[in-house]
């Protein structure tokens, strides 16, 4: 077992190999650059191919053909091109495309503190296309979850026939962790579902009884149609009433269903804690540093950790939530992103101590100190 | 050798075509099929790439395999099918307003990058599916429903910048030259890198009306008259003023494709 430093984005990007990527297309953009330059490196040698397109909508365009034609593919970019990429990530979701979207978060809006870290994507993963879907996002925090949830969306992309964000943060990126490399078969890898139907009888979503419609490759014996636009079974365009509810509502329930899977959580200390830190990324590692000073003052003190933020961990919020008599949502952004999910979750009752910053700095255990010290 | 159809390509059961009587896109998905059979395309080891557009409905009456994707966005997605597997026939049709307007930035890109496919644009000088808005290839002066007054723009020419972003193949056509319309079809698809026939199609519906041409018969008969060949083009003396254009093969060369320099490449990466 070799142990060596490493940087998140270049964990990300041996994850992507180590999980079966061979396609990756990208436009440059801090924090998220050494992604690319990774892959680029990399892919070559593996056989894979790496282009970079000229800009992030063509890149996520790109990402998809390729899944299309056989590739597990994926893309990393940071605010600015998260945005660019929502109309065809939209698409990637209508047409139940596997791929990964790794996003960087930077501090915005527009261009704002270009270098600097920022956790306020979380509702633009959510939300950022127009129309009615669900996503799966992914938030890891340190250099060896960078690895493994990386894996993990790979397999979640293949497995559930959907688009994967991976919201990192640009602490996680570029901070450099000790960093074991998994031997190849040591993490679970899947790979998409092939068709068993007959060819002519191939239909590109229908789903089996798992509720997961199997995925040829351009250019096999299966012929098939992938739309942007409402369809049915066969893939071609259709705007039945009946064909569009069944539609969203697949999109919806074919995650709905695998929840329990999708939603990965950690718990620090969680089962006596009176004082409940609830984190995703980077800014769990100031939550643990925090809890464990509480916890030498004797408050108890724990660390929720949501490693998958979409869906949401509602269960686990609510059931460690409901037992802690304050909770505490330290986050990179101004306007409560998490916190206010958790408010929705908890009720409007619960004493929520918000721990919110904004101007490029990292959160520190002292911030959490600080705002939870009874007034 | 008997006539070829197309007829193993198009699925039946969506017929009628959704465009409107006189508009040109039916003739050009007819000679595209054609040029697929008489090249012997397999249905399975071709993909149709369509944006978003009354001409990128194309895919709808098709049986190959079919991405029909964001509107301007096709390139983007068929440079990834065709940089993964470079074993497929990728053909890419758009309109003018998809090609070349709201997707410029691609189609320079996929030129310059001489990705192996074959784009198919219907430039039918206004937005056709929305409206009959202008688009980047409406001319000088025109009337659509966003330019009531003559259109102060500029027309982009959908040939020269293809050439000048370094195309391997380059051809204008119009749907009035039906049998050049399909040599040229295939000619583009033969050609390994990136290939480029522009239509010059009818709009009777949105823009002909607007234009002095109320008929589809009149559109077809402006086709007749400006679409020349370069020679004739040439002789005339004020052939732009006059609204003439180019039909015929335009650029004809064999740099090499993405996929040839990218194997060049990874065979470096690899050692090999
Ligand atoms: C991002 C985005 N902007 C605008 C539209 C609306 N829209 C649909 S088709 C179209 C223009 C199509 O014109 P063209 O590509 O020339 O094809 P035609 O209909 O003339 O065949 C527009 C603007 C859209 N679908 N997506
Ligand atoms: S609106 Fe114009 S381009 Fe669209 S189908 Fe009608 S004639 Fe053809």
């Amino acid at each position: 077992m070799q142990t060596k430093l490493l940087q998140g984005n270049q964990a990300m990007a041996e994850a992507a190999i180590y999980a079966g990527a061979r396609f990756y297309a990208g436009y440059p953009i801090t924090p998220s650059s050494e992604i690319a330059e990774e892959s680029a490196r990399l892919l070559p040698k593996v056989g894979g191919v790496y282009v970079q397109m000229e800009d992030e909508i063509g890149s996520i365009g790109a990402i998809v053909g390729a899944s299309l034609a056989g590739a597990k593919s994926y893309t990393a970019t940071s605010g600015p091109g998260f945005s660019l990429m929502q109309e065809n990530l939209g698409m990637a979701v209508m047409g139940e495309v596997p791929c990964v979207i790794i996003n960087v978060q930077r501090s915005g809006p527009s261009t704002g503190l270009a270098t600097k870290p920022s956790q306020s994507d979380i509702m633009q993963a959510r939300w950022g296309r127009h129309g009615d879907q669900s996503i799966i996002a992914l938030s890891p925090a340190t250099v060896q979850e960078c690895f493994t949830v990386t894996v993990k969306a790979f397999n979640f992309a293949e497995k559930y026939r959907v688009p994967v964000i991976l919201n990192a943060d640009e602490i996680v990126a570029h901070m450099r962790e000790n960093f074991t490399m998994p031997a190849p078969g040591e993490i679970e890898v899947w790979d998409r579902k092939s068709p068993a139907a007959a060819p002519d009888q191939y239909r590109p979503f229908e789903p089996d009884d798992d509720g997961i419609a199997p995925l040829a490759a351009y250019g096999s014996d299966y012929v098939y149609h992938v739309t942007s636009s409402m369809h049915g079974y066969e893939g071609y365009s259709n705007n039945n009433p009946a064909t569009a509810a069944w539609k969203i509502a697949h999109l919806h329930q074919k995650l709905e269903r695998y929840r329990d899977e999708i939603v990965m959580t950690k718990s620090f200390d969680t089962d006596d804690a009176d004082i409940l830190l609830i984190t995703c990324g980077s800014t769990t590692r100031a939550a643990r540093e925090a809890a464990l000073a509480l916890r030498r003052q004797g408050v108890k003190a724990g660390v929720l950790q949501l490693i998958t933020v979409w869906p949401f961990a509602d269960e686990q919020v609510k059931s460690l939530g409901r037992n802690a008599k304050t909770v505490v949502v330290p986050e990179m952004n101004y306007s409560g992103q998490l916190a206010g999910e958790i408010q929705r979750i908890l009720g409007p009752d619960k004493d929520i101590r918000r721990v919110n910053k904004y101007n490029g700095q990292i959160i520190t255990p002292q911030d959490i100190l600080t705002a939870i010290k009874p007034d | 050798m008997s006539h070829a159809t197309g007829i193993k390509y198009l699925k039946k059961d969506c017929l009628p075509l959704m465009w409107c009587s006189g508009c040109g896109h039916g003739t050009v998905l007819g000679a595209m099929l054609r040029a697929f059979e008489e090249l012997g395309y397999e249905n399975n080891n071709t993909v149709v790439v369509t944006g978003i557009g009354c001409w990128g409905k194309a895919d709808d009456y098709l049986l190959t395999n079919a991405l029909h994707v964001t509107h301007g966005r096709a390139l983007a997605f068929a440079t990834g099918v065709k940089a993964y597997n470079p074993k497929l026939n990728v053909v890419v049709l758009m309109g003018d307003g998809d090609g070349v307007t709201i997707g410029g930035n691609h189609f320079i890109h996929a030129a310059r990058r001489n990705i192996d496919v074959t784009a198919i644009i219907v430039n039918n000088l206004n937005y056709g599916m929305t409206g009959g808005q202008c688009s980047g290839t409406t001319p000088a002066g025109s009337y659509t429903s966003t330019t009531l007054y003559g259109n102060p723009e500029r027309e982009i020419d959908v040939c020269a910048l293809a050439e000048a972003a370094g195309a391997n193949y380059v051809a204008r056509g119009t749907v009035y030259h039906g049998m050049q319309l399909k040599n040229h079809i295939k000619e583009a698809l033969n050609k390994k890198g990136f290939s480029l026939v522009e239509v010059v199609g009818p709009c009777p519906t949105q823009f002909g009306k607007k234009n002095q041409m109320k008929k589809p018969v009149d559109m077809l008969r402006w086709l007749k008259e400006k679409g020349v060949s370069k020679e004739k083009y040439n002789k005339l003396d004020n052939p732009q003023g006059e609204g003439y254009f180019v039909i015929g093969k335009l650029v004809d060369k064999d740099a090499p494709d993405f996929n040839t320099r990218y194997d060049e490449i990874r065979a470096r990466a690899m050692g090999l």
